[in-house]
């Protein structure tokens, strides 16, 4: 079929194909050097927003901050064992920042800027960098608080000393400020631009960002149809980082995985984004097809239990749980086999790897020991709470876990919540007594995880937990250097607290698939959303 | 004043009613549905002051009577207010969302009409041969297989197996522009726009979501032409008319199907009604933007805004349709004109 040829030639050539004359959207964007291309990226969800900072801006729309916008600093790349392509937490590269230091007391951070230009052609100054500091810090809701996360709390903090030289003053030396600067939240915006744009009810111009990116990334937008399509175009005068091959990105929202699958198989994308487990695993022998799985970090899907309902305050009872749970079924059925098994280690190893396998394996007999020990040896009954909008996984874990409690005694009925009550009831009321949770940190540390999930009030403490010396050992651990000889024996002890006491019981690791045909250099990121500047044509 | 339109004027007044009630009903409906919109839209790690933040910037902090206020309020000055999960306006939503369902609907209400009237009146004239079972055939299939099987199926076949079928990646392919904004849809704005290689692309996406859509709804269209044209053929006028030796042409034609199509005419409406609401699985297997799963998206998450601007264009919608059914009536039913000047 004409169109079809026409529309190969036109992502192998990069709208340098003879067939690319007729077709008016390249007729307007005259294509350039043969080695540019486009690609194809289909995905299941929506972009509804271009400003990251803006209120009510959903997960997919990060994309854009990192696409379109540059950080002081970002990671570097590793070499999975698979031989993927995947973001290293451990090395800090610079990205807008050039150099940076810290003060002996760990108190000031000094950054110098390289020399980058803005889309408009302006430079990229050290005010531009404090303005968008104080607007993330100041903007309220999740900015704000991933910011604090950093310690980064207050627009007096931030000090644009010269043209290019950038400043912040901590409160505390803290070893998650430097990669709290390589998160999607701290974007640098063209100051002049929005401030332009800026009125008395929306100084830091929202309303502006929201549809009109302003920034110096390697990408910016071309056309942005709410529900449809996002088209990236290369930006060819950044700065900060390797020019990318792809000159320009066209990312449609395609809401059915069957459909996606189709278009992926048939190479009319070059990229399905964050694809089911079941689709990955069955394309694996797909013709043309490449599926990159990476294990998110600092990611568990967990079985929560309540401590504020009252047979999980016995711990025999979450220990007979954790016996009774049929760990390998599961991540077979919910997840096909992708991701890292976190089940059946060692009790007491030396590890302070986050996340680690409990030492509980599926033993009915130590499970039935458990609960007779407890002082509900006769079962009891319990609702268990699944979201409905992710009931891909959550579903077939939930349906083998009650049959394995069903053979304990333990009655379970399966309660599906729908999307905007999930929150509400799983995180912030906290009153699901057993149900199932998957927070995953974007600062790759222990203690980070431990201080969402353990600490008592913390948002993803859906458990209620509450122990003493998890209280303290994670307020000392947070910020302290993890070189510091006292930073793995605390660890150790928190992660032996946490399998012993089980407010969470964990499963498995997840994996983020991603499938590839016609693209290659995909790199997988803590944020699992798709950063598009490594990508090339294959 | 001239009866008939007095008439229209009074059928006009009586829906006024019927909006004020839908505009209560769509507010109160969507602060029943569970859920905390605010703590869902704050955000990942979210805290309570920011979830605080965010109710107080939605004016969800606010009374009800209070919210109701501000709603009818923004609503007079014709601000449906903005949809939190996708972050434009609800006006510019339903603007882009609705000709896209409209122009979908449509095209699959004339190729059903095309291909059910004709079955219909074909089995009815014809009942017990292979036509007539033809129609029952078609009928059962289009009632029995839900849509989205129906579109994967298609996908499958004519897009997968056979390459005929141009990618399922919604109302046109990504080389193309959409036809500058005039009706909103590309079908006609690619016409006036004189772009014949943009219409013929808009044409190659739309033909498998309409005949998914079509099949759905030829079933109820198709049994109401069978069975009121065998009402119709059986009826004394029609007896009358070929005892005094009209053709039967002009029996079938003109004395039955005249009659034949009034409750066609209805179920269209009622078909029409429901398609353009409910074909969201359509919309979510063909990747097309239309208004069902924008509803459905923004009811998951309690996106209050867009949920009562979507009840009260489709409410609005129902109102003009019915005014415009009844209108068609009083064309082809010569009784509702002798009523009208009586």
């Amino acid at each position: 079929m004409s169109l079809r040829t026409s529309r190969r030639d036109i992502l192998k050539l990069g709208g340098t194909g003879l067939a690319a004359s007729a077709l008016p959207f390249l007729k307007i964007l005259p294509a350039s050097a043969a080695t540019d291309a486009t690609l194809v990226v289909v995905s299941g969800e929506t972009i509804n927003s271009l400003d990251l900072h803006r209120t009510g801006t959903n997960r997919p729309s990060y994309q854009v901050a990192i696409n379109c916008y540059d950080r002081l600093l970002t990671f570097g790349t590793r070499t999975t064992e698979d031989g993927e392509l995947a973001y290293d937490s451990t090395a800090l590269e610079p990205e807008l920042a050039e150099t940076w230091e810290t003060s002996e007391d760990g108190l000031t951070l000094t950054f110098t800027l390289r020399e980058a230009t803005f889309w408009d052609g302006t430079p990229v100054t050290a005010q531009d960098v404090k303005w968008s500091f104080d607007r993330a810090v100041s903007i309220g809701g999740f900015p704000t608080v991933q910011m604090k996360a950093g310690g980064l709390e207050r627009p007096e903090q931030f000090e644009a000393v010269d043209e290019r030289t950038f400043r912040i003053a901590l409160d505390r030396p803290s070893k998650l400020t430097l990669p709290d600067l390589a998160v999607p939240i701290p974007f640098v915006i063209n100051s002049a631009v929005a401030k332009a744009n800026a009125t008395e009810d929306d100084p830091w111009a929202a309303e502006y960002l929201h549809t009109t990116p302003a920034g110096s990334g390697a990408y910016r937008v071309l056309r942005w149809q709410p529900g449809e399509q996002l088209v990236y175009e290369r930006f060819d005068d950044w700065a900060c980082g390797p020019l990318p091959e792809v000159r320009r990105v066209v990312l449609r929202e395609v809401p059915n995985a069957s459909t996606r699958r189709a278009l992926i198989e048939r190479g009319d994308a070059n990229l399905s984004f964050n694809i089911p487990n079941k689709d990955a695993s069955e394309l694996v022998d797909a013709a043309g097809v490449r599926v990159v799985s990476t294990p998110v970090d600092n990611c568990i899907h967990v079985l929560a239990l309540n401590t504020n309902f009252e047979p999980f305050q016995d711990p025999d009872v979450r220990k007979a749980i954790a016996y009774a749970v049929p760990y390998e079924e599961i991540f077979q059925r919910a997840a096909y086999g992708r991701g890292a098994r976190m089940w059946g280690g060692q009790a007491g190893g030396d590890s302070i790897a986050w996340p680690q396998p409990s030492p509980y394996t599926n033993d009915m007999d130590l499970a039935r020991e458990h609960l007779e020990k407890s002082a509900f040896a006769k079962g009891f009954e319990v609702p268990f709470s699944i979201a409905l909008s992710l009931s891909d996984w959550m579903e077939p874990a939930a349906l083998l876990m009650q049959e394995s409690l069903g053979k304990l005694g333990i009655t379970t009925t399966i309660d599906r919540i729908p999307g905007a009550s999930w929150r509400t009831a799983a995180l912030v009321d906290k009153r699901l007594p057993m149900h199932l949770e998957n927070f995953g940190g974007w600062l790759n540390y222990p203690c980070y995880y431990f201080f969402w999930a353990y600490q008592e009030g913390h948002l993803f403490n859906s458990s209620n937990y509450r122990n003493e010396e998890v209280e303290t050992l994670v307020d000392e651990t947070l910020f302290m250097s993890v070189d510091d000889p006292e930073y793995a024996p605390k660890i150790r002890r928190l992660i032996e607290i946490a399998f012993e006491d089980l407010p969470r019981i964990p499963l498995y690791q997840p994996a983020l698939n991603v499938a590839l045909n016609g693209a290659d250099g995909y790199e997988s990121w803590f944020h699992r959303q798709l950063d598009i500047r490594s990508l090339v044509p294959a | 004043m001239n009866p008939t339109l007095a008439r229209v004027a009074g059928r006009v007044g009586s829906t006024l009613p019927v909006v004020a009630g839908v505009v209560v009903i769509s507010f109160l409906l969507s602060r029943a549905l569970p859920g905390d919109p605010a703590s869902y839209f704050a955000g990942q790690l979210a805290d309570a002051e920011s979830i605080a933040q965010v109710r107080a910037s939605m004016g969800l902090d606010k009374s009800l009577p209070a919210q109701f206020v501000d709603y009818v309020g923004a609503l007079l000055r014709g601000d449906l207010g903005r949809s939190m999960s996708t972050g434009q306006t609800v006006a510019t939503d339903l603007a882009r969302r609705l000709p896209a369902s409209l122009e979908l609907t449509l095209a699959a209400l004339v190729l059903s009409c095309a291909v059910a009237v004709p079955l219909g009146v074909l089995a009815a004239t014809r009942p017990g041969s292979w036509v007539d079972h033809l129609c029952r055939v078609l009928v059962t299939a289009g009632v029995s297989l839900p849509t989205f099987f129906t579109g994967i199926l298609l996908i499958y076949v004519f897009y997968y197996l056979l390459g005929w079928a141009p990618s399922p990646l919604g109302r046109l392919d990504f080389v193309y522009l959409e036809p500058a904004h005039v009706t909103g849809f590309y079908l006609i704005d690619a016409l006036i726009a004189r772009d014949a290689e943009t219409f013929f692309a808009a044409v190659r996406q739309l033909v498998l979501p309409a005949v998914t859509l079509a099949l759905f709804t030829l079933a109820p269209l198709a049994r109401m032409t069978r069975a009121s044209m065998l009402a119709a053929l059986g009826s004394a006028h029609v007896r009358t008319a070929r005892a005094v030796g009209a053709t039967r042409r002009s029996v079938v034609l003109g004395h039955a199907l005249g009659n034949a199509l009034l409750p066609v005419v209805t179920t269209l409406g009622m078909v029409f009604s429901f398609t353009l609401g409910a074909n969201v699985l359509v919309e979510k297997v063909f990747a097309w933007p239309g208004i069902g799963s924008y509803a459905v998206d923004a009811l998951v998450v309690s996106d209050y805004a867009a949920v009562q601007g979507f009840v009260l264009t489709m409410a609005l919608l129902f109102v003009a349709l019915n005014l415009l059914i009844d209108v068609v009536y009083t064309v082809i039913d010569p009784r509702m004109r002798r009523g009208a000047t009586r």
